[in-house]
């Protein structure tokens, strides 16, 4: 029988904020434990949450940014569970009434572009960090608590179980990723943990409507983890089912050395958490003029950018994703082509050298200019410069920031153009290397390489390649 | 003059005019502890350096000659489940009980900025859980009027600090009733202002949509001073209401006249005890005969008040205190693992009542029994505030009697938590409800015990209250109304 697979994905995100969703502590990472801390995220008795207004402005920009329903009006639960890392022994979320519901995100797939819809958007408390001293909190002498973290504003972000395959949820996140970014929402770093993914898979009957029994997966802790763990949870499924075994609902961790998802034992059940709404709140009204606003700031968004940069400069669909996925580098070109006009050329440089060179010396497109690098493709264009020159003259551009015609007066590089100029050095390396005019006589074209090469090295580059091939070649005629 | 035996007002007075400094007041509540405390155990702990402190400061900042508020050097005894930096505040729990909060609920600072010496923190039942103060892990509180009685609760250390004269001024919290079944057992005024009024940061939470920091005093006038330092908006505390706070002194002494005075049918109740009931017809009547409009008001869902109130309440406990797990702050019991950790720390932390409602509100709240019960409660709670709508588009002010009985004996009913709970039957609708509501001292049983009527009135009008409530005292001495200490040895204090 044929499986189809079906994926849902649950994301959390830490929002950018400077400081937490219910009091004014720093959300800066990194912090000696403990110390991004008060009363209220430490949750000592008799502490209230207050609402950090920029982090609904920014869960608001991010559920608008997934076309995601904003709910005029929202609420806040309590979710209660006894854990160390939970202050409060409750978690302030959002139950039945959500910051937004439904919503969709495209991706691009196989050349198909894919919809892929959202349940619901909504705001949470950040709970803070355990150490173990051993394997896990049971089995540990001790348990280490840093609360740094908790009271960070987490963006929840659920999808309809409408993803097909391990490498849509990659697409998936990595459009999200993209999206976020955008907003400026979220750093999206998988591995300092501020974006996290949990995904829930099943198989069924390719054709059936009803869903099969599904497996949570957590601890991935990539966006490729995400795409290997639900390939293997896909094919231990399918194995299972055609083996005719049945698939047991359970949660699972993706164990990244064994490359394979193994069964959490101990919390066996689901937990009751007793949320009731959160009585130290007032409801979340959020008026018109408040969303309106926000929408109106929305940054221009990843699809809309490639669709456009398709259309405006003509670019190919990977240019437009690596100029939308690196929005600096993008951001560069787009900067480059308001002065020079050959888009496929200033997309093959900024995509090549540029690219090439900014890894290279660890500098940013950002701190490149690009009216310079316009300067630099229209000095090469009009002859001034060669190619090998034109090369060179980028690498010294990007360290220094210096002009290109700046450099070329520094450093002596305008093309040698006439002819006058160049005969004399011709002359003088076809005296030297007879042995080599010899050869591309006989017939070997690789020697003329040779020789042009030799004066290129006299004229420290500067000969224009074209035109020393024509001469050489007319003096050394194979006649 | 003996200056423990004044109210806060006339200590007040005495300040501003600089007929005695806030050092020697301080003393003289501080020698009236001594004598007293022992035998009503009304403090968890004493802060005697402290309030002298204060006191020196501001009768040095007064005789600098600065502007300083009323109640400046005016001392005050505090609830202990209002926290208070560097200072342990122990909700009266085994728990918390070497607990030092790092940092001032609102109300104490408020206290602080307006210049009131502290002068210890009170006995209370356990997270303000119950209605006598037995329930305090630490020891019980006596009444004074009769040491064998309870005072109420859960305010019964505020109650009785200010009813024996070891403190002119306290600070309770009311959640439902606790602080004007104190205050109605102990022959005080005691107010519970509206919901949102007084801020709640810092405050220890056993309710959250019900818990209110008020007042407890000899005088309407009294509560009516301490109310203008505590009241007002408060960005810790979201909420907090912005409603403008009014000089809750100004219109004391207007009087009754035209005012719509409704008699709540279900708070003069027949099972009530008579001589409650009497006195507080003889009050309505008082009113009546100073040109107050008197008819009885139905307020139907009363009915259902007490089982609404015991199902939202220990819901909302049953959440707040999941935080006293030992892993932060309190007391740790230790264990094998984290699991058993959690549970032997409550389990010897907490006492019988708080485990009881925390195992309520856990229950109600647990899937497929929340839309049963507490999900129903709020329904409930919803119709009862429209109510108290209703009856107050007919009436400015609803009477009845405080408490169905004057103060019961110790033990009396500690073995019968329905019973108790039946002690504050008369005062949860109000807090469904998130009105203002006070009691006033309103006569004296024939076995010498004070008699309390409760008045309430739509959110924002605490000022209609005190000034009915002191329009009361106008009738008569409201420093009669103090006990008498019979000693267990014999004599009087």
């Amino acid at each position: 029988m044929k499986y189809e697979v079906v994926i849902g994905l649950e994301i959390h995100l830490e929002l950018q904020t400077l400081s937490k969703l219910f009091c004014g502590c720093s959300t800066t990472f990194g912090r000696e434990p403990n110390t991004n801390c008060c009363p209220v995220c430490l949750g000592l008795p008799g502490s209230l949450p207050v609402f950090n207004r920029r982090a609904i402005e920014m869960a608001v920009t991010v559920a608008l940014a997934l076309n995601s329903c904003i709910h005029p009006q929202s609420r806040f639960d309590r979710k209660n569970y006894f854990y160390p890392d939970l202050p409060k022994a409750y978690q302030i979320s959002q139950y039945d009434r959500p910051l937004s519901g439904g919503g969709f995100l495209q991706i691009e797939f196989d050349e198909e572009v894919r919809n892929i819809s959202l349940e619901r958007v909504h705001l949470e408390e950040e709970a803070g960090k355990l150490i173990h001293s051993g394997e896990s909190i049971m089995g540990s002498e001790y348990s280490l608590v840093d609360y740094n973290r908790a009271g960070i504003p987490l963006l929840e972000i659920v999808t309809a179980p409408n993803l097909a395959s391990g490498r849509e949820a990659r697409l998936f996140l990595e459009e999200l990723r993209s999206v976020l970014l955008y907003t400026g929402a979220s750093d999206c770093k998988m591995e300092e943990g501020s974006l996290r993914c949990d995904a829930n898979i099943s198989l069924r009957p390719a054709g059936q409507k009803e869903l099969g029994t599904k497996v949570e997966v957590k601890n991935m802790n990539s966006f490729r983890s995400v795409e290997l763990a639900l390939n293997f949870e896909a094919n231990r499924q399918e194995e299972l089912l055609s083996a005719g075994g049945v698939v047991v609902q359970e949660t699972c961790h993706w164990d990244e050395e064994k490359k394979e998802t193994i069964p959490l034992r101990g919390k066996e059940g689901s937990s009751d958490y007793r949320y009731f709404p959160e009585p130290d709140l007032l409801p979340l009204v959020l008026e018109d003029s408040f969303i309106n606003q926000i929408a109106a700031t929305l940054p221009e968004l990843p699809a809309s950018r490639r669709v456009r940069l398709k259309e405006q400069y003509g670019l190919s669909g990977s240019e437009a994703v690596l100029f939308t996925v690196n929005r600096p580098l993008g951001d560069f070109f787009e900067a480059a082509a308001k002065l020079y006009s050959d888009y496929k050329n200033l997309s093959k440089w900024v995509r090549g050298d540029l690219l090439y060179q900014l890894r290279e010396s660890g500098k940013t497109a950002a701190e490149t200019d690009p009216q310079k690098f316009a300067e630099l493709l229209t000095m090469l264009d009009g002859g001034e410069i060669n190619r090998p020159v034109a090369k060179e003259l980028l690498t010294e551009m990007v360290l220094s920031g210096k002009s290109p015609q700046k450099l070329v007066r520094e450093k002596g590089l305008e093309q040698i153009a006439g002819d006058e100029q160049l005969l004399p050095l011709i002359e003088q390396v076809i005296a030297e290397n007879s042995d080599a005019v010899e050869s591309y006589r006989q017939g070997k074209d690789k020697a003329l390489a040779f020789l042009v090469g030799k004066v290129m090295a006299m004229t420290g580059g500067r000969a224009d390649p074209g035109r020393l091939n024509e001469i050489l070649k007319e003096k050394i005629s194979r006649g | 003059m003996k200056l423990y035996e004044q109210t806060a007002s006339s200590l007040s007075q005495l300040l501003q005019n600089k007929e005695v400094s806030s050092v020697e007041v301080v003393l003289s509540f501080l020698d009236r502890i001594e004598l007293i405390e022992p035998y009503v155990k009304a403090f968890i702990t004493h802060t005697p350096a402290m309030a002298l402190e204060t006191a020196s400061v501001v009768d040095s900042r007064r005789s600098g000659g600065e502007e300083l508020h009323p109640l400046a050097g005016v001392p005050i005894a505090v609830k202990d489940n209002i926290s208070t930096r560097g200072l342990r505040t122990t909700c009266a729990s085994k728990i918390l009980e070497n607990y030092i909060p790092p940092y001032d609920a609102t109300v104490i600072e408020s206290l602080k900025t307006a210049g009131l010496p502290l002068l210890g923190k009170t006995n209370m039942d356990e997270f303000a859980m119950g209605s006598s103060t037995e329930n305090s892990a630490f020891y019980p509180t006596r009444n004074p009027w009769d040491l064998e009685r309870v005072p109420g609760g859960s305010s019964g250390g505020s109650a009785v600090a200010v009813s024996t004269g070891m403190t002119p001024l306290a600070l309770g919290s009311d959640t439902g009733g606790s602080i004007r079944q104190p205050a109605s057992l102990c022959g005080l005024t005691g107010l519970r202002p509206t919901y949102g009024r007084v801020s709640r940061y810092g405050l220890i939470a056993f309710a959250s949509s019900l818990d209110q920091i008020g007042p407890l005093s000899l005088t309407a006038r009294d509560s009516a001073m301490l109310m203008n330092v505590i009241a007002g908006h408060d960005p810790l505390d979201s909420t907090a209401v912005s409603e403008a706070v009014p000089d809750y002194t100004a219109h004391l002494e207007d009087g009754v006249k035209k005012l719509r005075i409704g008699v709540i049918k279900q708070n003069v109740a027949t099972g009530f005890d008579p001589e409650i009931t009497a006195a507080v017809m003889k009050t309505v009547t008082l009113f009546k005969d100073h040109g107050a409009e008197v008819d009885e008001v139905s307020l139907p869902l009363t009915d259902y008040g007490l089982g609404a109130y015991y199902l939202i309440a220990p819901s909302e406990a049953s959440s707040n205190l999941g935080r006293y797990d030992g892993v932060r702050y309190g007391y740790n019991h230790g264990g094998d693992n984290i699991e058993t950790m959690f549970s032997a720390t409550r389990g010897k932390g907490f006492g019988a009542e708080v485990k009881r409602r925390i195992m309520i509100g856990t229950y109600a709240l647990s899937a497929g029994y929340y839309d049963a019960y507490y999900l129903q409660a709020m329904k409930v709670r919803t119709l009862i505030r429209r109510d108290y709508e209703a009856a107050f588009r007919r009436f400015d002010i609803l009477v009845g009697a405080t408490t169905p009985t004057p103060a019961f004996k110790i033990g009396e009913k500690i073995e019968d938590p329905l019973q108790m709970y039946l002690s504050d039957v008369c005062n949860i609708t109000d807090a469904l409800a998130g009105v203002p509501s006070l009691s006033v001292p309103c006569g004296i049983s024939s076995e010498g015990l004070p008699l309390g009527m409760q008045m309430t009135a739509s959110p924002f009008r605490e000022g209609l209250l005190l000034k009915a409530a002191c329009f009361l005292e106008q009738k008569r001495d409201p420093v009669s109304l103090r006990p008498r200490v019979k000693l267990p040895e014999g004599g009087e204090v």
